[in-house]
């Protein structure tokens, strides 16, 4: 496992994740690729969903990616990448390997869309066979690559051009999609949420080095903000990133073998959602007189689901 | 190294069992599969290949055919031999990757054990999933009997695997009818099969990570065209290599195959044209038709994809009416075979009679009778002179005769 220091040292490891490439001014799916590809000293081959990351990154005759790269479709990063290590195992054992004194580990992407919704079948596939892999989930919670609409990950309330707010609707109506626990659920050795930036860059760091370290599949949901869709502006990413896991929005924490949870961050003073949702136009109907009471549900939800996640760390079963 | 296998030189196998030793033959380094009817024996044999040590690939054993052509895709990009097998809504539902798999080049070998497609569901043989991949980018082989299938699995890891290709190939068997159908197959010897396919030769392998590699990367208008136009290329090239194939496996095998297959073709008035296990049913109807005074000849592309024009249209050059035999319902238009043999001979400069008929939808009977039926009515049209039969007809279908003209 790699040993991660500090940012300075952090920040000058080799690129396998280039600058140049065509994400959005602010968007937070560079850094957490960055972040991931870089916790590691393992050659790694990588697959990606379709979805602003893959677009973004490999337009032929170009390419952001200085590892092996593979991109198949939508809904099929993780079997894709299930199927390159499973290869990996076959020709190790038939001696047959490109590059014997290196270890090769796997890693998918995918965006909210890729993962939540249609690629959440192969994920579980995958998952449950057991492939030695680390799947990361680039949660902007939305389909910001087709232009803002909803998904399963898509918060309560948020305005998406499918969930629109409008005279007599407040935008999404349905709870976002626990995947993280739904993938704890499968048994994982590992798996935990993240987000981009200067204030937890260690977590993240850190959790990628341990899952990728990890033999068997492991799963990080990482919170993406998206400058475009969540409406802000592209120099406050990190900023609404950190509120996000301020407010509890959005809890750092991981589990380790399906059952035993750590929170990784406890904020000192847990801010009220409102500082959060307002910082963001998706959400800025939402403070209109009434549909008051729907930040309020949100606040309740959060409030009700940090106590869950405290109750559940301190019984440590 | 895995076990050796005890071959007699006569085995009694069915088409399914067949394909899976060539599969073990091949000793394939990843098989990725879901099982589906009727192809579900391929992948069960090879799991107790595995089970028994006569394999020691990978088997990833997935949950969909969705999955299992794309953990295919993943595999064979990684660097190593690639195999599957599927049927009817299994192929349905890896279309999507069918066409991503090729566009890749990836040498992928599938057994297409073919199965009419739903609504209504129906589990036995018909040609609808073959008429579908039809586009994929794919080569697709026809085998009519256990031999051919496994024949043609062998050959087509060759061909797949051909640096002048490195496409993949189908190999197509009627479902239950070639199959579930036992017959005596003469096997190669594990060593000759071994020395026939030879050893993956690696292209761009992502597991090379000292090379990286970039595999199903975006393009925009500036290169899409080029890259769809170069897969063409490689796909309509592969004759060459298919036939080079085939003289080779003709030397190990004694078996000569070839692009278009023909039965008493070269002196037919009259000529019947169809791919699949009907072919040999055709054959004792060309002989009844010859017996009652009409000269009848029998022709099939072994290779639907690339479609062999040019030698379909020298096999038809001297006939005077044809029937062309699509076993798929092509919804509002001619059958593909039918129009691909039309194409063939409209471009070659020749002109016969042409009908299409329509037969063995869901695993419907077609018997000597019924082709024998079919080469008297294309007699009609020979003698004639002109078309005096219906455009398309419906082989053994229950009800009022239907025709469209």
């Amino acid at each position: 496992m790699k040993k991660i220091t500090n940012l300075k040292e952090f920040a000058c490891t080799p690129d396998r994740f280039q600058g140049g490439h065509r994400l959005c001014p602010g968007c937070a799916h560079g850094m957490i690729v960055r972040e991931v590809v870089n916790a590691t000293d393992d050659d790694l081959v990588i697959s990606t969903a379709t979805g602003c990351l893959e677009v973004c990154s490999a337009i032929y005759p170009y390419t952001s990616w200085d590892v092996s790269w593979l991109h198949i479709g939508f809904e099929n990063a993780a079997a894709g990448i299930s199927g390159a290590e499973a290869m990996y195992k076959a020709l190790s054992r038939k001696n047959r390997s490109y590059n014997p004194d290196k270890n090769v580990k796997f890693v998918a992407f995918g965006g909210d869309g890729g993962t939540y919704d249609i690629g959440f079948q192969s994920l579980s596939g995958a998952t449950e066979r057991g492939h030695d892999f680390l799947y990361v989930c680039l949660d902007n919670e939305g389909y910001m690559n087709t232009g803002g609409q909803r998904s399963s990950s898509t918060p309560v309330g948020a305005h998406t051009t499918t969930s629109p707010r409008g005279r007599v609707s407040y935008g999404e109506k349905n709870r976002k999609k626990d995947l993280t626990m739904i993938m704890a659920a499968h048994g994982c050795p590992y798996v935990a949420t993240a987000v981009p930036g200067t204030k937890h860059w260690k977590d993240l760091a850190t959790k990628a080095a341990k899952a990728i370290s990890t033999v068997g599949p492991t799963f990080i949901n990482a919170l993406s903000p998206c400058t475009t869709e969540w409406k802000f502006k592209p120099e406050d990413t990190t900023e609404i990133a950190d509120l996000a896991v301020e407010t509890c929005m959005f809890p750092l924490y991981e589990i380790e073998d399906g059952h035993k949870l750590t929170i990784t961050y406890r904020p000192k003073q847990k801010i009220p959602v409102e500082e959060y949702l307002g910082r963001q136009g998706r959400f800025a109907h939402l403070f209109k007189p009434e549909n008051k009471w729907v930040i309020e549900e949100i606040q309740k939800q959060i409030d009700e689901y940090w106590e869950y996640l405290q109750r559940r760390e301190e019984a440590g079963v | 190294m895995a076990e050796r296998y005890e071959l007699k030189s006569k085995e009694v196998w069915d088409g399914n069992t067949a394909a899976s030793h060539a599969l073990r033959q091949a000793q394939v380094d990843v098989v990725a599969a879901y099982p589906i009817t009727p192809s579900t024996p391929i992948v069960q044999n090879y799991a107790q290949f595995l089970a028994d040590g006569y394999v020691d690939g990978e088997f990833v054993m997935v949950e969909s055919e969705h999955s299992a052509m794309s953990a295919c895709v993943g595999a064979a990009a990684a660097g190593g031999r690639v195999a599957t097998a599927t049927s009817s809504q299994g192929y349905a539902l890896m279309v999507e990757v069918l066409y991503q798999a090729s566009g890749m080049r990836l040498p992928i070998v599938m057994t297409v054990v073919n199965r009419a497609l739903a609504s209504p569901l129906n589990i036995h043989g018909d040609h609808g999933d073959l008429y579908l991949g039809r586009d994929a980018g794919w080569i697709h082989l026809i085998a009519n009997n256990p031999q051919e299938a496994y024949d043609m699995t062998l050959c087509a890891f060759k061909i797949a695997e051909d640096e002048r290709v490195r496409l993949p190939v189908t190999t197509n068997q009627d479902g239950f009818l070639v199959s579930h159908t036992a017959q005596v197959v003469e096997p190669l010897q594990d060593e000759v099969a071994y020395k026939f396919i030879g050893d993956y030769k690696p292209m761009n392998p992502m597991l090379d990570t000292k090379n990286p590699q970039t595999y199903g990367a975006q393009t925009e208008e500036e290169w899409h065209f080029e890259f769809k136009a170069s897969q063409h290329k490689a796909l309509m090239e592969s004759s060459k290599v298919i036939d080079e194939v085939f003289a080779e496996f003709e030397k190990v095998s004694g078996r000569k195959y070839n692009r278009v297959e023909s039965y008493k073709i070269e002196d037919a008035d009259v000529a019947i044209v169809v791919m699949g296990s009907a072919y040999e049913t055709a054959m004792v109807a060309v002989e009844r038709a010859r017996e009652e005074g009409i000269k009848a000849g029998l022709v099939m592309p072994r290779s639907f994809r690339p479609f062999p024009y040019n030698e379909i249209a020298e096999k038809l050059r001297n006939v005077k009416a044809i029937a062309a035999l699509d076993r798929s319902c092509p919804m509002g238009a001619m059958g593909a075979l039918y129009n691909e043999v039309s194409g063939a001979l409209s471009a070659n400069g020749q002109s016969a009679i042409m009908t299409n008929y329509i037969f063995g939808l869901g695993g419907r009977d077609t018997t000597v009778e019924h082709i024998l039926e079919v080469i008297k009515e294309t007699d009609k049209n020979a003698k004639a002179g002109k078309r005096v039969t219906d455009l398309q007809g419906f082989i053994n279908l229950r009800g009022p005769k239907l025709s469209f003209n």
